[in-house]
């Protein structure tokens, strides 16, 4: 194959964006349009504002949708917040939705949840969008062959005035996982590898395409999964082309397509990289030897697979990291004794994450010293858990299964982890405090929070499962 | 948005890589709804150590600040430009930049200028060593210091709103015609929302 003909063959990246270009000028950003832009509390109150101070209409607020998730409670009487600037925040929320006549799923309704746990589930998500938020973690959406991104406030805003906004051509970079998890790994396990192995701005600059064997296997919550953690190697977004797996998925969604079902899929099938495509950046990684990862430091590339030591690098960054962690050069990550246990976030907040964490937990009790909080992403999770008879077992083991939100992920609402206390999280970030004031985090997947929290110490959950990948 | 052609002042050296935005904004200071009020909590963490480069007279007021790789990384709060523009900082000189933050940093008219790990190394030892001022010339497009004259790139379109003051919103407005009529064929053709 010539150059040429090598440049002229498109990978889904360059598909996506290309067909998203109203207008690019000679020396300016691309001005792209965006599909659907999803709406959180924390970083809308001011866009709001933006279109006041304007005297601007909302472009179209069909392709807009609102939720709680940031800085509400999770207990039963969530209802009821008690912090003064949350509550206001809240409130703010619902009368900016009604004033600028925009879909808002409130705590009453039966689809509020995490944005992103929630898009997907009414099939608003779809393969080919371009779709935003105000939120780094929107990458999520990419699992569905969207090019979705987080984006600051005053960008919300100007994709609440115009749909569109202005950016320059991310780079293109394709990572590979090849290869079959042993039983009890997962898209977790294999998105810390990623981060471990590259660093935390090891994407800066790129949008990266998840291909390969083992993301052929993967469900859709487990492409989420991966997807999600895009940010935390510095990537603009992850996507995933969209198969069989995604269009089962969709299928009977609240806004998948129904009369136009076929004319979607010709479209969608469309989408795939081109054989033979260029990128930016290859990377390839083998994930038939992988084990479970935990992070050890301040930042999610500092993690490991949990049968290794804490590296011996005597660098300034570990250094400080270990000493805000409270462990040393060398230690072997194993059995690191834990306060609390967290399950949720929209990195594993959904249902698969329930039940695996339900199955481990069944007929078990938690270490008595732990206290462990399983947090659904969304109402549709929890009805589902609820349907399933996860929540009893759940709660039955000791931890506390609660009401949908972020939670323990970020710090901002009332769960927080207690200054100097160690947990295990499904979360997304170990930066200093991220859990709350002098909290410690150790990342991992919900698999390992909850057998580490039956073991009230970090361990692998692998012994949970046969070889067939079920819970024995 | 204020036009900016010149920044002038002392540098402020945060010797520190990966410097993320929970860092320089923690969430538990984003329940407010207004764009301002961040300004005091900024770095908070870090300035809880009395030493902390923050919390040291001689950089009080400064300008410019000087930092590690990849400044910016995970959420994408634009809090953290709000914090950072309130302190007084116009500009900030790093290897490279996480890329939320470079695009907050363009809608609120704060400079990011990227240099070689060797050029910080050594504004870092100046900032620490003297009293003298930084002079960055956004038109020219030179950041000097001392008998030191360094060129930086930046992007002409946004060259072209700092220096002018304006902003993306109004170049997207002034296009609202063409996005219409792209959005309308879109609609027919690529997309699928019920």
């Amino acid at each position: 194959m010539t150059k040429e003909e090598k440049t002229m063959k498109q990978n889904i990246i360059d598909k996506v964006w290309q067909s998203h270009i109203v207008k690019q000028n000679p020396g300016h950003p691309a001005i792209l349009a965006i599909d659907f832009c999803l709406v959180h509390e924390v970083t809308s109150a001011q866009a709001f504002d933006t279109l006041r101070e304007r005297n601007l209409p909302v472009f179209d607020t069909k392709s807009l949708l609102a939720t709680v998730d940031h800085s509400i409670p999770t207990r039963k009487n969530r209802h009821e917040i008690f912090d003064e600037m949350a509550k206001a925040q809240v409130q703010k929320l619902r009368d900016n939705t009604k004033e600028f006549n925009m879909p808002f799923y409130d705590m009453d309704s039966q689809h509020q949840g995490i944005v992103h746990v929630v898009g997907p589930e009414l099939g608003i998500t779809q393969p080919g969008m371009t779709i935003v938020c105000g939120d780094s973690h929107t990458a999520t959406h990419g699992a569905f062959g969207a090019i979705a991104f987080g984006i600051g406030t005053s960008t919300v805003g100007h994709v609440f005035a115009s749909g569109c906004l202005l950016m320059n051509k991310p780079k293109t970079m394709k990572v590979e996982f090849n290869g079959q998890f042993q039983a009890g790994v997962s898209a977790k396990d294999a998105v810390m590898k990623l981060i471990a192995t590259i660093g935390i701005g090891g994407a800066n600059g790129h949008i990266i395409e998840y291909t390969g064997s083992a993301i052929d296997s993967m469900s859709m919550e487990a492409r989420m999964t991966l997807c999600n953690m895009s940010i935390e190697c510095g990537a603009v977004a992850g996507l995933i082309a969209p198969d069989e797996t995604t269009y089962a998925y969709l299928k009977g969604k609240k806004y998948a397509p129904t009369d136009k079902w076929n004319d979607a899929l010709n479209y969608w099938n469309s989408l795939k990289s081109d054989e033979g495509c260029d990128y930016d950046k290859l990377i390839a990684i083998d994930v038939n030897k992988l084990n479970p990862m935990v992070s050890w430091g301040t930042n999610p590339q500092q993690a490991i697979e949990i049968n290794q030591n804490i590296p011996d690098n005597n660098d300034d960054m570990t250094t400080k990291a270990l000493d805000y962690v409270k462990l040393s050069l060398n230690q072997p990550i194993k059995d690191t004794k834990l306060d609390w246990a967290f399950v949720g976030s929209c990195t594993n907040g959904r249902i698969e994450d329930m039940r695996v964490t339900a199955t481990i937990l069944k007929g078990k009790k938690i270490a008595s010293h732990m206290t462990f909080y399983v947090v659904p992403g969304s109402e549709q999770v929890m009805a589902q858990a609820q349907k399933e008879g996860l929540i009893d077992i759940i709660n039955a083991s000791g931890a506390e299964f609660r009401m949908p939100g972020c939670s323990m992920c970020l710090g901002m609402n009332d769960d927080k982890v207690p200054p100097g206390s160690r947990c295990i999280s499904s979360t997304n970030r170990n930066f200093v405090g991220r859990q709350g004031t002098g909290s410690m985090t150790h990342l991992a997947s919900p698999a390992t929070v909850a057998a580490s929290a039956i073991a009230g110490k970090i361990v692998s959950p692998i012994a949970y499962f046969n070889e067939a990948g079920e819970i024995a | 948005m204020k036009a900016i052609k010149h920044i002038i002042g002392k540098a402020i050296p945060m010797n520190m890589t990966d410097i993320d935005t929970d860092i320089i904004i923690p969430a538990q200071y984003l329940t407010s709804t207004s764009q301002t009020g961040y300004g005091e909590h900024a770095f908070a963490r870090l300035r809880a150590d009395k030493d902390f480069v923050l919390n040291q007279k001689k950089y009080k007021d400064a300008p410019i600040l000087l930092t590690g790789s990849n400044f910016g990384c995970g959420s994408s709060r634009e809090h953290a430009v709000w914090a950072i523009k309130e302190l007084g900082i116009d500009a900030i000189i790093a290897p490279s930049f996480a890329d939320i933050f470079t695009n907050n940093a363009k809608k609120n008219g704060l400079l990011l200028i990227e240099q070689p790990q060797e050029i910080i190394d050594k504004l870092m030892q100046k900032a620490t060593d003297s009293q003298n001022d930084i002079e960055i010339n956004i038109e020219e497009q030179t950041i000097v210091s001392g008998n030191t004259t360094l060129e930086f790139t930046l992007n002409e379109f946004f060259k072209h709103c700092l220096i002018n003051g304006l902003d993306e919103l109004d170049y997207l407005i002034s296009h609202a015609e063409e996005i219409n009529s792209f959005k309308t064929k879109q609609k027919r053709e690529t997309l699928f929302i019920n």
